[in-house]
């Protein structure tokens, strides 16, 4: 599957990641690398930070601490300009796919093509139609974004991020809200594109089955640290109760049902007595 | 007494919440202008959303400034027929336009028929995360999407306020002149004379184009600015046409005070 080289320096690589919004602390401290090649999803519950960790590494947030470095570029030494360098060689897909409505889909995947290039209009329209067919939908370029279901906007999304061959791409909830037939198509196409591009990719999901079938390492997260880590193998056949909690959906365990409250005793009845 | 304390200290957070959001909103216009750069090189852009901006505006326009017309030619031939000097209604029609009300009343249409779509369109893009996809291609959302929209409104609103007056002059020349016979020689050689290009005409396009930046500011601004959600959105909205109609009639008030003292 991926080509690993442990020779070559990571190209996404974060040592002892902060972040704060405001007084809230999200982030306490991620240390978490993306090899050339690989597929890597980031899990935990919802609001556990791991949305926050994708903007961190596309540059969109700023790290309170700690280093977060792309393709050997320490993000927080980056002027604008040279952020808007390195975002150009990254993809992103969002969680309901940002395709912009006022376009169809054809000029949405040229978008990049026509900011960043000056390629002439017969080469976009190939290339943009290439990138279409790969996510199948290349008789949809004439279509409108509101026209689309949601799988197909976050395929339309999904060659828009690819236009430009990224060396990075970054996928937040690439599966929310997606039947299990669109599910399972974006689940192929994300390997696949990674493995055709040779590019890397970083995942945030809470999807475990779909994206266990897929990626190469998995890293989980939960109030805002690295609980735990490993291949796929690794994480079905782990004894680590939170993991074991979150593979199997049990809704009590380490992650508690209850959000945090007085004892209940002591709050029922309480206009009686 | 807290009643009293809480409601100064209410008074207090409004007045400071003003200043910050001044402050803000000046500083996003050192972006735009900023950035302009990049995008008036890319002028269909900018065409595109003067196509948005002022020629969807220009009906709206065009039969407001008919009826405000025809009402100045109804009311201005009633008051100067009682000093006997109806003649010079084509004088007072085109000065009340070309000074006060093709300015203003053009911005206030502009600003709840452009401006409003303006809010809604960036804080759109905003909410469903267009801005941040932008962003994310090593896009500029400013370059891109909010100067345009700025200077479509720029240049749209002194063309609308002309035509506004125009067709209020128009207005008031069918009432005057067709409907209740004021002599056409006379409204239209008395307006000639009395109306001078610099400083009736010039101050005009000035005032429009001050309240161009105004509302264009305010429209990208509150849009750009906007909590993203429905809710959000909404209330961008409301403040892009009440912040408007009130910084017109405040620099409304202010320019007269400077550019029309008396000859």
């Amino acid at each position: 599957m991926a080509i690993e080289s442990p020779e070559l320096p990571p190209l996404v690589s974060l040592r002892g990641v902060r972040f704060a919004y405001g007084e809230r602390e999200v982030l306490r401290g991620i240390d978490l690398s993306v090899h050339r090649g690989q597929v890597v999803a980031i899990m935990g519950g919802s609001g556990c930070g791991k949305t926050t960790l994708l903007r961190l590494i596309g540059g969109q947030l700023k790290a309170t601490g700690g280093t977060v470095e792309v393709a050997g570029h320490d993000l927080a030494a980056l002027g604008n300009a040279d952020l808007y360098a390195l975002r150009r060689r990254m993809g992103m897909l969002f969680q309901f796919g940002a395709l912009f409505t006022d376009m169809s889909v054809f000029d949405n995947v040229a978008f990049p093509l026509r900011e960043h290039t000056d390629l002439p209009a017969g080469m976009v329209r190939d290339l943009v139609l290439m990138k279409l067919q790969a996510v199948g939908l290349r008789g949809a370029a004439a279509l409108m974004p509101s026209e689309l279901s949601g799988g197909m906007a976050r395929r339309v999304a999904l060659a828009r991020a690819v236009a430009l061959d990224p060396m990075l791409i970054l996928y937040d909830e690439p599966f929310a809200g997606l039947d299990p037939i669109s599910l399972g198509i974006i689940g192929q196409l994300i390997r696949r594109l990674n493995d055709a591009l040779g590019a890397s990719s970083v995942m945030v999901t809470h999807d475990v089955h779909e994206s266990l079938g897929i990626v190469d390492y998995v890293y989980f997260v939960s109030e805002g640290r690295i609980v735990a880590r490993g291949t796929p193998d690794e994480i079905r056949a782990s004894t680590d109760p939170f993991v074991h909690q979150f593979v199997n959906a049990e809704a009590d365990g380490p992650v508690p049902f209850h959000y945090p409250a007085p004892a209940i005793a002591e709050q029922l009845g309480g206009g009686v007595g | 007494m807290s009643g009293l304390a809480n409601f100064l200290r209410r008074i207090g957070a409004m007045a400071v919440d003003g200043v910050w959001r001044l402050g803000f909103a000046t500083r996003f216009l050192g972006l735009v202008l900023l950035y302009s750069g990049q995008s008036l090189r890319r002028l269909p852009l900018t065409i595109r959303e003067i196509y948005f901006s002022g020629v969807l505006s220009l009906l709206i326009i065009l039969v407001s400034g008919l009826f405000v017309g025809l009402v100045l030619g109804l009311q201005g031939y009633d008051i100067l027929q009682r000093f006997g000097s109806s003649d010079a209604l084509g004088t007072m029609v085109a000065l009340s336009l070309l000074r006060e009300l093709g300015p203003v009343v053009a911005a206030l249409l502009f600003a709840s028929r452009a401006g409003s779509a303006v809010t809604a369109e960036i804080g759109l893009m905003k909410t469903t995360e267009q801005l941040k996809a932008m962003d994310m291609m090593a896009v500029n959302p400013i370059a891109r999407v909010v100067a345009p929209r700025f200077w479509g409104g720029v240049i749209s609103m002194p063309l609308l306020a002309a035509m506004f007056s125009a067709m209020g002059i128009f207005g008031g020349w069918l009432i005057g002149v067709v409907f209740i016979g004021v002599d056409d020689g006379a409204f239209w050689s008395q307006m000639q004379a009395a109306v001078d290009v610099r400083y009736d005409v010039m101050n005009g396009v000035i005032k429009s184009f001050v309240f161009g930046v105004a509302v264009s500011l305010i429209a990208v601004f509150e849009g750009y600015d906007c909590t993203p959600t429905a809710e959000g959105v909404s209330r961008a909205i409301t403040r892009t046409v009440v912040s408007s109609a009130l910084a017109i009639l405040a620099l409304d008030f202010v320019l007269t005070s400077f550019m029309f003292r008396g000859q």
